[in-house]
C-alpha cells in the first residue's frame, strides 16, 4: 500500500513538473528574449509583467476548432502531436534532481532518456508525412535528416561521460562526476548540447519550420491543441535537454551545501542551460540545409570521436 | 586577436548587453507618448475664421473636406445703399477615414481657419464617425497647442513687420 502510495506520489511529482516547467521556460524565452531584443514581451496577462500569457495563450489554443485537412491520415495526423510530447515526459522519469529524487531509478538511464527522447521526434515526423501538404511533407523530410545528422553526435557524446563514469544509470554518472570532468568532457558537453538542439529543431537549427521557406513546416496544418501540444513538447524538449546537460556534464547536485540543497543545484544547472538555449535562438540566424549538415558530419562527428578517444585513454590512464 | 568561433561569441556578447540595457518600448496606453512640437495628429477648424473660400476642399488631394454653404443678404443699413451678401458655412467636414494627414489644407487656407491638433485617439468602430463635422471640428481646436517660438535672430514674422511699419507711419509707438 505505501509502495503504491510511493509511486503514485513520485507520478504526480513528475506529472506537475512537466507541466509547469516547460512553462518556465517558455515564460522566460519570452521575456528574455524580448528584452535581447530591446523589447519588452509580454506585459498584461496575469497584471505583473506578463506571468499568465502562456496560461492566456493555453485558453486560447483550446477554444480553437479542431481542423483535419480532408485528405489528411487522419488517425496518424490526430495522434501526431501526443507521439512528439510523451517521450518528453517519460524521459523526465528518468532524470535524477538529487540522491534518490528521481522518478524512477533505471540501472541504464542513460540509455533509455536518450532513445525515448529520439522517438520525440517521430511525432513530428508523423505530423509531417500526415498532413498531406508539400510543406509539411518537405518539413518532415528535414526533420528525417537532421535527427540522421545529429543523433550519431548526440549518442556519441552521451556514450563519453557514460565511459568516463562507467555506467550508465544517471544517479551513477552524477556520483561519479569530479569538477575537472568540466574540462574534460568539455568537447562533449558541446556536441551534446548543440546536437540536442539541433534534434529539438530549435533556433538556429529550426530549417524544419523555416517560416520563410515552409510555412511552419510539418506543424502548418495544425492549429488549436493540436498545436500547443507540439509547442509544449518543444519547450518539455528544452527542459529535458537542459536537465540531461546539468546531470551529465555539469555534475548534476554537486555544489556547496549538496547534502541539504543538492536538488536546488540541478535545477539552478537545469534553468541556466535552458537560458542558454533561449540566448543562443536570439543570438544565431537560422543555418541552411547544407550548412546544418556539414556542422554535423565535419564539425561534431570528428570533434566527438576525438573526444572518446581522449576519454579512453583518461579512463584507462586512471584505472592503472 | 581571432580565433576561431570569435564572431558566435560576439553574437552571444551583443544579446547579452542589449538585455541588461533598458528596452526601448514605449508604453503607450500607459505612457503617453512625448510627441514633437508640430504633430499632425487631428485638424481643428475655427469656424470664425473661415469665410467658405473653398480653396482647401478643392487643394485637398483626398478630396476629404466637404464643405456645404449658402449666401446670405445683410439688408443695407443706410437709404439707398446695397445690400451686403456673405457666405454662410452649413457644414464644414472632414472624414478622416480618407485624409492622408498631407497638410495642404492648412497650408493653403488663407485666414488661418485649419489648425493641427496633436491628439490623435480618435479611433472609432464605426468608419462613419470617422468623418468630423464643423462642431466636432471646433472642439479640437482647443487641443491645439500654441505656435513654436522662432528661432534665435530669426525674422520676426511678416504681418508683425508690416504692422509694426504701419504703426510708424501714423506716428504710434511700437513695442
Ligand atoms: S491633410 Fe491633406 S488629405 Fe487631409 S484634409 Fe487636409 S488636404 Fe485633405
Ligand atoms: S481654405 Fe480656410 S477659409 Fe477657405 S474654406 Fe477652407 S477653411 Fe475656410
Amino acid at each position: 500500500m505505501a509502495e503504491l502510495v510511493e509511486v503514485l506520489l513520485r507520478v504526480a511529482v513528475v506529472l506537475l513538473a512537466f507541466l509547469v516547467v516547460p512553462l518556465l521556460v517558455g515564460q522566460v524565452e519570452h521575456k528574455a528574449m524580448a528584452h535581447m531584443q530591446s523589447r519588452v514581451g509580454p506585459m498584461y496577462a496575469g497584471g505583473f509583467h506578463g506571468w499568465a500569457q502562456l496560461v492566456a495563450d493555453g485558453v486560447k489554443f483550446v477554444q480553437k476548432e479542431d481542423v483535419v485537412p480532408a485528405a489528411a491520415d487522419r488517425t496518424v495526423f490526430k495522434m501526431a502531436p501526443a507521439v512528439a510530447l510523451l517521450p518528453y515526459l517519460v524521459a523526465m522519469v528518468a532524470i535524477p534532481i538529487g540522491p534518490g529524487l528521481v522518478g524512477q531509478d533505471l540501472d541504464i538511464g542513460l540509455f533509455f532518456v536518450v532513445a525515448v527522447m529520439g522517438v520525440g521526434v517521430v511525432g513530428t515526423l508523423m505530423g509531417g508525412w500526415s498532413s498531406a501538404n508539400k510543406f509539411s511533407l518537405l518539413g518532415g523530410i528535414r526533420v528525417a535528416a537532421q535527427l540522421m545528422a545529429y543523433e550519431l553526435p548526440f549518442v556519441l557524446a552521451a556514450a563519453s561521460v557514460a565511459m568516463a563514469a562507467g555506467t550508465l544509470s544517471l544517479t551513477g554518472i552524477v556520483e561519479a562526476w569530479n569538477p575537472w570532468w568540466l574540462l574534460w568532457q568539455a568537447p562533449a558537453a558541446l556536441v551534446f548540447f548543440v546536437a540536442g538542439l539541433a534534434e529539438l529543431q530549435r533556433p538556429p537549427f529550426d530549417i524544419p519550420v523555416a517560416d520563410a521557406e515552409l510555412v511552419f513546416g510539418p506543424y502548418t496544418e495544425y492549429g488549436g491543441l493540436r498545436f500547443a501540444l507540439f509547442i509544449l513538447a518543444e519547450y518539455a524538449g528544452i527542459v529535458v535537454l537542459s536537465a540531461l546537460t546539468a546531470v551529465l556534464f555539469l555534475g548534476g547536485w554537486h555544489g556547496p551545501w549538496e547534502d541539504q540543497v543538492g536538488w536546488l543545484w540541478t535545477l539552478a544547472k537545469t534553468g541556466l542551460v535552458a537560458f542558454v538555449v533561449v540566448w543562443v535562438r536570439v543570438a544565431y540566424p537560422r543555418l541552411r540545409e547544407d550548412q546544418l549538415q556539414r556542422l554535423a558530419w565535419q564539425g561534431l562527428v570528428p570533434l566527438v570521436l576525438f573526444q572518446l578517444a581522449v576519454t579512453a585513454i583518461g579512463v584507462v590512464v586512471m584505472s592503472s | 586577436m581571432s580565433f576561431p568561433g570569435k564572431g558566435l561569441l560576439k553574437g552571444l556578447a551583443v544579446t547579452m548587453r542589449t538585455m541588461t540595457k533598458r528596452s526601448v518600448t514605449a508604453h503607450y496606453p500607459d505612457a503617453l507618448p512625448e510627441l514633437p512640437p508640430r504633430s499632425r495628429g487631428v485638424i481643428a477648424l475655427i469656424e470664425e475664421n473661415c469665410t467658405v473660400c473653398m480653396l482647401c476642399a478643392r487643394e485637398c488631394p483626398a478630396w476629404c473636406i466637404y464643405i456645404d454653404s449658402h449666401k446670405d443678404t445683410i439688408p443695407a443699413t443706410t437709404e439707398g445703399g446695397r445690400d451686403k451678401s456673405r457666405n454662410v458655412l452649413d457644414r464644414f467636414a472632414i472624414d478622416f477615414s480618407i485624409c492622408m494627414y498631407c497638410s495642404i489644407c492648412v497650408e493653403v487656407c488663407p485666414f488661418d481657419a485649419l489648425h493641427w491638433s496633436p491628439e490623435f485617439e480618435y479611433a472609432e468602430l464605426d468608419i462613419r464617425e470617422l468623418t468630423h463635422e464643423k462642431e466636432r471640428l471646433r472642439e479640437w481646436m482647443w487641443t491645439v497647442p500654441a505656435p513654436a517660438a522662432l528661432d534665435e535672430g530669426a525674422e520676426p514674422a511678416k504681418e508683425i513687420t508690416t504692422a509694426q511699419k504701419a504703426a510708424e507711419r501714423q506716428g504710434r509707438p511700437t513695442p
